[in-house]
Order: C-alpha cells, then sequence, then structure tokens
C-alpha cells in the first residue's frame, strides 16, 4: 500500500471523521451492550433515515433533519418505554420500523430513490467535507468530556439501577442522557458506515472487549483500540481495492471477534 | 441520643392488599436491630419506603430526625446492602471498580483498599466481580456499602443462597462494625440464632409490627420465640 494516499484531504478527513467515529460509538456503545439495549443504535439509526428523507424533500441538510427526528422519536420512544411498561426489545422495533416506514412515505411523495440516499444508508466517509469533519470532532470531544464527567453515575446506573438510586443517582436522568449520546453517536456516524450498518460499530468492538475479562476503563480501551484499528484499516483496504468501506470495516471488526472466539477457545485468555 | 430512624404510623397499600399497616418503631444510635417476619411480611415494602424507592404511603419516615420526604441528603449516610446483588454476569467491572462506583470524594480511593482489607477480600481487587463466589460478592457489597463511611447499615436477609462459612465470616464482621466502629445496624433476617447472636433490638413484622424491643425481652417471650421460630423454619424449608 502506497503512503501516498495518505497525502489526499479526503482521505486525512475521512481517517480522522472515522476514528473519532469509532471511539464514540466505542464508548456510548459499551453503556448501551450493558443495558442490553444493542439494537436501540440500530433503531435510532432506522429512525434517522425518515429524518433523512423528510431533510432531502424539504431541501434542508439532511443530517440536520436526521438529528431532529431521531432524537425526538428516541426520547419519545423511552418515555413511553418507561410509562406503559413496554419491553426494551418491544420499543426498539416500534422505533425501528416506524422510521423506515415515514422515510419510504416521503421518498414516494417526493418522487422515488436518489442517489443522496444510498450515500446515507450505506455511509460515505470518503466524502466527508472539512465542516463535517470539524462537526464530528466537536461532538466526539463533547460527548467524551459528559462521559468522563459523570463516570460514575454512568456506570453505577448501569451497573445496577436499584442500587444507584439509593446511593442518591438521579437514574431517570442518567438513562434519558444515555438514549440522547447514543441518539447523536447515531446520526454522526451514520456518514461512516450509513443506517444499515451502524449497530456494527456500538456491538461488535464492545462484545469482543468484554471478553478479554479486563476492569471497565481497560475493557472502553480494548473496545476503542479494536474500533479505530478495524475503521483504519477498512478505510485503507476498501479505497486501495476499491471495495465498499462500510462493509470492509464491519468485516473487519467482526474478523476481532471471531480471533477472540478462537483464542478464548484455546484457553490463552480467560473469561 | 441521636435518632438514627423513626418510623410513624406507616401504612402501604398495594392495589387489593395492604402490604404494612400502621407500623411505627425508632432506631436509636448505635442498635443493632434485627427485623425478622415470613416470607411476604412486608420487610422489603419496608427498606423500600425507608430508602425512598416507594414513595406512595401513608405515615411519617424520618432520618436523622428529618423527614425523607424533605430531602434525600440521608441517603449519604446509609450504606445498603441488598437481598441478591443483581448484575450482568460478565460485566466487565473489577471489585475494585464495583466498589467505587459508591465513592462521592475521588481522593479518598487509598479507603478502598482499606475496607477491602477489612473484608478479606483484598485479593480480589482486579477480578472480576462474576468471577466470585455468593459469598465473596456479598462482602464486595458490603465494602460497597461502608466506603463512604456510613452511620447507617441496611442489610436486606443479605446470606440468602451463602454457605455457611462465608454466612459466619459475614456476622463476625457485622458484629465488629457495631460495635468496635459504632455504625447502627438495621438488619431483616431469616435466621432467628444468628439474631439472637447478634442484634440487641428486635421487631417482629408480619404486615403490622407484632412486637419492637429489647432483643432479651423477645427471647423471654416464648410465645413469640415459638411463632417465629416457626416461620423461620417453614421458610428455610422454602428455600431449600
Amino acid at each position: 500500500m502506497s503512503l501516498e494516499i495518505l497525502s489526499f484531504g479526503f482521505m486525512q478527513r475521512a481517517l480522522i471523521s472515522g476514528a473519532a467515529i469509532a471511539i464514540l460509538c466505542s464508548v456510548v456503545g459499551l453503556f448501551l451492550v450493558l443495558r442490553r439495549y444493542s439494537l436501540f443504535g440500530d433503531a435510532i439509526a432506522h429512525s434517522s433515515f425518515g429524518g433523512i428523507a423528510l431533510g432531502l424533500m424539504a431541501g434542508i441538510y439532511p443530517l440536520w433533519t436526521a438529528y431532529g427526528v431521531s432524537l425526538v422519536s428516541a426520547l419519545i420512544i423511552t418515555r413511553i418505554k418507561d410509562r406503559f411498561n413496554i419491553s426494551g426489545d418491544a420499543s426498539v422495533a416500534v422505533l425501528l420500523s416506524s422510521g423506515i416506514a415515514v422515510g419510504l412515505v416521503i421518498i414516494g411523495i417526493s418522487g422515488g430513490f436518489t442517489i443522496d440516499i444510498f450515500s446515507f444508508l450505506f455511509g460515505s466517509i470518503l466524502l466527508v467535507s472539512v465542516n463535517d469533519t470539524i462537526m464530528i470532532l466537536a461532538l466526539t470531544g463533547i460527548i467524551l468530556i459528559v462521559v468522563l464527567l459523570l463516570y460514575r453515575q454512568l456506570l453505577y446506573s448501569t451497573f445496577n439501577e436499584e442500587q444507584a438510586q439509593v446511593s442518591g443517582i438521579q437514574v431517570e436522568k442518567i438513562n434519558y442522557l444515555i438514549v440522547f449520546m447514543a441518539g447523536v453517536t447515531v446520526v454522526t456516524s451514520i456518514q461512516l458506515v450509513g443506517v444499515l450498518l451502524i449497530s456494527a460499530l456500538f456491538v461488535i468492538p464492545n462484545v469482543t472487549a468484554i471478553m478479554y475479562g479486563k476492569g471497565f476503563k481497560q475493557t472502553a480501551l480494548l473496545s476503542i483500540t479494536f474500533s479505530i484499528f478495524s475503521v483504519v484499516t477498512g478505510i485503507l483496504v476498501s479505497y486501495v481495492f476499491d471495495i465498499a468501506p462500510a462493509g470492509t470495516i464491519v468485516l473487519l471488526s467482526i474478523g476481532l471477534f471471531a480471533g477472540t472466539i478462537g483464542i478464548r477457545s484455546t484457553g490463552l485468555v480467560k473469561t | 441520643m441521636l435518632k438514627v430512624l423513626e418510623i410513624e404510623h406507616l401504612t402501604v397499600d398495594y392495589p387489593g392488599v395492604r402490604a404494612l399497616d400502621d407500623v411505627s418503631f425508632t432506631v436509636n444510635e448505635g442498635d443493632f436491630l434485627g427485623i425478622i417476619g415470613p416470607n411476604g411480611a412486608g420487610k422489603s415494602t419496608l427498606f423500600a419506603s425507608m430508602l425512598g424507592m416507594n414513595t406512595k404511603y401513608k405515615g411519617k419516615i424520618k432520618f436523622f430526625e428529618i423527614d425523607i420526604k424533605k430531602s434525600k441528603d440521608y441517603l449519604k449516610q446509609i450504606g445498603y446492602v441488598p437481598q441478591k446483588p443483581i448484575f450482568e454476569k460478565n460485566f466487565p467491572a473489577t471489585v475494585i471498580d464495583v466498589v467505587r462506583m459508591d465513592l462521592r470524594k475521588e481522593s479518598e480511593k487509598n479507603k478502598i483498599d482499606e475496607i477491602l482489607q477489612q473484608l478479606w477480600i483484598h485479593e480480589l481487587g482486579n477480578r472480576r466481580i462474576g468471577e466470585l463466589s455468593g459469598g465473596q460478592q456479598q462482602r464486595v457489597f458490603i465494602a460497597k456499602a461502608l466506603v463512604n463511611n456510613p452511620k447507617l447499615l441496611i442489610l436486606d436477609e443479605p446470606v440468602t443462597g451463602i454457605d455457611q462459612q462465608s454466612t459466619d465470616l459475614f456476622y463476625s464482621i457485622l458484629k465488629e462494625l457495631n460495635s468496635k466502629q459504632k455504625i447502627t445496624i438495621i438488619w431483616s433476617s431469616h435466621d432467628l440464632d444468628a439474631v439472637k447472636q447478634l442484634a440487641n433490638h428486635i421487631a417482629c413484622l408480619n404486615r403490622t409490627l407484632f412486637f419492637h424491643g429489647e432483643s432479651d425481652e423477645f427471647f423471654k417471650n416464648d410465645e413469640l420465640v415459638k411463632q417465629y421460630s416457626e416461620a423461620s423454619m417453614q421458610e428455610h424449608m422454602h428455600h431449600h
């Protein structure tokens, strides 16, 4: 692989924003996975599809409408879930299908699929602009700062809600914060792997890292490492061999997952 | 003497059933109160109300002489050990991670090591919580409860499903906490023998309070002892 490709501006932007998204998805995804909420990222991504369609129809930058629609619907569905005692997986299914349904209807009204829709479905990391990159870095920074500041509260309420509540943590607010952060993370990450593969970034590096039997911070660092490796290698390899970047990134992280299972079954890693 | 807990006319109604009926008692500083009663006697409801998890009750609950409806600050002075700690089995948290979750001041993190030593689990500090035995996990949860120097420790039937050796160690730790560190303890238990050994006050609960007073007084009353040992025997059989 020639180092020349690293001198292209679009490649630098792709690698920098890809690495930032990798960190973001690992950190936020770890809390979701441990709360048995693995598919929540997927559900938000699908609901953002409705938002993207809305933006394309209205002539607004689609990611803005995607942020709006997916955050509002994620918070509403969480509220409904708590209020009416609907199970987590059922609420995910409702959110997921309603987003796609809204998207399909809007696309139908506005005259059918366009190339833009495909770039959101499957990602377009090599097309990120300077502005996109700045926004991705800023959001990553903000969310990481929030996670560091509220680390104890986030970890405790994920570990055991009842005990966290007794220790004086406002668990309900923390739950909404996690949903909100997941919403922002998903929409931000759409440019990297697209709507359809987003939950892979949330889930696969984390379940891989959890298998190494370490403490919380080390598990998070392992997950971030796996994730950055998959994203950076995936972007480079897919460019060189002219294959789909999103698919390559996800396949690489599945490779790490499979490798870990392999190491585990040889007994070299204690779990 | 400081009144640690005052419960006045506590009544809790669930749909179709009265879980607690006009319960009143007081716990003073330094007391070791054992709460006994059969399953479904309302112990969990009592604890949930005390800890602010059930707010739909009639009557009054005061900790440290302040109504808990006025402020939640009392929770900062209480360590709570749940009946059975529930968490994901492969949760990626070490013993130290789990204890640190309760630590409000990061500056006091050397306190963690001290408490782990005191509870004989310091060599487990870097092991994942899910890898430990039930008895070891229970001690980790006591460590969590102790890390903020609480004035009061509340334990909800904390030895269910734990082997005898761990249970004995656990009891000796409780005794030491009460007698040497002067921590007030409220403890619900099935084990009447252990209650006799450890507690200096007893409350017999079965939806309403049948007895509350000094331990000696309770064990002098043959009728009560017989009744509650039968209840505890049935419970015992039920658990096995």
